[in-house]
């Protein structure tokens, strides 16, 4: 099993007419994602290499029956893009975009909450999720992943869930689930929805949690860990050595009056118990320790 | 970005909320012109983004035009923990009978707005956090529904500011919440927030840091991008879109995405060597941002080797080894140059890169691995 998508789950591509979006559209098509449609309100009616396009989401879901949607609209229509699948019926809605206001972010996502509360918003600003031989939404390789368990992945920073991945393929080790959550102030998926969909889910055996520096997620992950997982966690944080005040390439990373430490996560990590590696490869090393014990 | 007082004033004048006449000024005769206008008593104030500017000797109450004249130019250029004084903001002074703390920012953690006051205002707000946490009144606003009138009123009841400053308060509360939507800051904060003998609430102070990602529906911040301070190598990465920290190391480091650029400075740490740097060339790395980020590199004297760690998502990898090689071409290199590529089309990134290998351009197998050979280029012994 696999959670959040799998190989059932009908997505529809938003602004699959763009650059971006159609290269990763049929890049996650041929990797075998019910790619079913698309939206670009000018170019209703056309098709990307044989996938429908149509006006907006509730076109599109009506069409095909679409259940999730990933998002390659530029950042100042991100939110009415938002809207336009939640209201179409979406119930996974995940935002590659980057540079998305913080004010759209908290917006969104407290009216998907009040109004739409079924829907699991993934992003934005973030790599999307790839469940490895059975669905890929987003920009993240799928040669990278292998498939079949027993770990779940989840990490905030793109790349740097592309390196868990790769860690653990080098190990022959198979992945339920990798979801990237973004680095930005208001992610839609928090660690803890990852973490606890990882722990109801059968085929998951282990979990891997790739942090960084800034904010409290990692801390209230930990909390979440100590309380309520049982199967195995190993992660790693990135910014051991960043300075202190100077923000490090995501909104959120940055270390401001002492808090938000990576060394504070870390042994707020360890105290529930979680193996913490001090590097990618040191946490893929830890968890293949860990599979081999399963 | 943040903005200088004078700007935040300026930004908050905008909204409707009250503060002191006045203007800035960048040479001492405009400093006396401005403060005659105004008429005195008058504040001369640095405007620099550092705390601990009174204590510095950055502000000071000036009674005549001698006076004005005199503390222009003695804080004119003045040193404020290595910030450069380089404008003053002139202003009529205040009566101060109260001083109280305003502020409104994100709360990550609870994902909706955080409004704070405080009746003890003037001072730091994380001493009146630590020292009297109830001292400080909170309210989580839903950005769905906004701040309301009566929301606001009960939040000034429970912060126990003086009566007199009720009405004034709520005003200009309401008004800050708007500013702090509208004008898409991250944060927006009045310290101090002061009530006049005469019973008027006033910002005597104006923090306010806007959100970088909002520039496309408000034009006008170009203005607030082109006076921020940043070292010239910083300013040179801003200029061509990079994410650029200045470290004090010899092994430069180029990485696409903030984790892995984060992460990559602790591996060359963590092997024994010491980063010159945190650079994120973000998504799509073309000739152009590979080329720029060289640039900036190596215009750091104390660069050894580079360590270019690519993961290739949104970043392909052809494009990555295009924009190397092309960059090479461009940009006169001293420094050997390591590389790790991995992830969307890299096996054709490195058949593009294989003709152009030696000693000054190398490719390693895994971050480790190449972290490793670029401490050791950087004449450090790895672990």
């Amino acid at each position: 099993m696999s959670i959040f998508v799998d190989e059932n789950t009908k997505v529809v591509y938003q602004g699959l007419t763009g650059g971006q979006g159609s290269f990763y559209g049929k890049l996650n098509r041929d990797y075998g994602t019910q790619v079913v449609a698309g939206t670009s309100p000018k170019k209703a009616g056309t098709d990307v290499d044989g996938i429908p396009v149509f006006a907006n989401c509730a076109d599109a879901v009506a069409a095909t029956g679409a259940t999730a949607s990933c998002i390659f609209i530029p950042a100042p229509g991100v939110k009415d893009a938002v809207m336009d699948a939640a209201e179409a019926g979406i119930e996974f809605i995940v935002v590659i975009t980057e540079g998305v206001p913080a004010h759209d972010e908290a917006w969104f996502f407290n009216k998907l909450q009040r109004d739409f509360p079924k829907v699991q918003l993934l992003g934005p600003n973030c790599p999307g999720i790839i469940s490895p031989g059975r669905a890929n939404i987003g920009i993240t390789a799928g040669h990278i992943a292998k498939p079949g368990g027993p770990v779940g992945i989840v990490s905030r920073s793109g790349t740097l869930t592309y390196q868990a991945l790769y860690e653990l393929q080098q190990k022959g080790i198979g992945v339920t689930t990798c979801v990237g959550i973004g680095g930005d102030p208001v992610p839609g998926t928090s660690f803890i929805d990852c973490l606890r969909a990882f722990e109801a889910d059968p085929e998951t055996k282990a979990m891997m949690m790739f942090g960084e520096i800034g904010g409290s997620a990692e801390e209230e992950a930990a909390e979440f860990i100590k309380s309520s997982v049982t199967k195995p966690v190993v992660s790693y944080i990135a910014g051991v050595t960043a300075p202190a005040g100077k923000k490090m390439g995501h909104a959120g990373a940055i270390v401001s009056g002492g808090k938000g430490t990576a060394a504070a996560k870390m042994e707020a990590l360890r105290d529930a118990g979680v193996l913490v590696g001090n590097n990618p490869t040191e946490a893929g090393d830890l968890m293949a320790g860990v599979v081999a014990k399963l | 970005m943040d903005l200088y007082e004078y700007q935040g004033k300026q930004f908050f004048a905008r909204y409707g909320i009250p503060v002191s006449d006045g203007a800035p000024v960048d040479t001492v005769p405009e400093a006396v012109e401005v403060a005659d206008r105004i008429g005195y008593p008058v504040v001369v104030k640095a405007q620099v983004q550092v705390g601990g500017r009174g204590k510095a000797g950055g502000i000071k109450l000036a009674n005549n035009t001698e006076e004005v004249r005199e503390h222009a130019s003695n804080i004119l250029g003045m040193d404020i923990k290595g910030h450069t004084v380089k404008v003053l903001w002139i202003e009529v002074a205040s009566d101060i009978a109260e001083e109280y703390y305003a502020s409104f920012t994100l709360d990550r953690a609870a994902k909706l707005h955080l409004g704070m006051l405080s009746a003890q205002g003037g001072v730091e707000i994380e001493q009146v956090a630590e020292t009297d946490p109830d001292a400080i009144a909170k309210i989580h606003v839903n950005p769905v529904d906004g701040l309301t009138e009566a929301q606001c009123r009960e939040w000034v009841a429970a912060a126990k500011l003086n009566p007199a400053a009720t009405e004034g308060a709520v005003d200009i509360l309401l008004k800050l919440y708007q500013a702090y939507v509208d004008g898409d800051a991250d944060l927006v904060e009045i310290n101090p927030l002061i009530l006049t003998p005469d019973g008027r609430v006033h910002a005597l102070d104006a923090k306010v840091t806007l959100d970088d990602n909002s520039v496309f529906r408000h034009p006008d911040y170009v203005e607030y991008d082109q006076t921020q301070v940043r070292d010239f190598r910083e300013e040179a990465a801003h200029e061509k879109g990079l994410q650029y920290v200045g470290l004090d190391g010899s092994v430069g480091v180029i990485a696409n995405g903030a984790g892995l650029a984060m992460s990559t400075v602790d591996i060359v740490n963590q092997v024994g060597g010491s980063p010159a740097n945190f650079l994120d060339i973000g998504g799509g790395a073309n000739a152009d941002v590979m080329a720029g980020a060289l640039e900036v590199i190596t215009s750091d004297a104390n660069v050894r080797s580079i360590f270019i760690n690519i993961f290739g998502g949104i970043t392909k990898g052809e494009e990555v080894a295009n924009g190397i090689v092309q960059a090479l071409d461009r940009v006169d290199i001293d420094a050997p140059i390591v590389i790790r590529l991995d992830g969307t089309n890299a096996d054709e990134g490195r058949k593009i890169l294989e003709p152009h290998l030696s000693d000054k351009l190398q490719l390693q197998p895994t971050m480790l691995d190449a972290a490793r050979r670029a401490v050791e280029l950087a004449g450090g012994t790895s672990k």
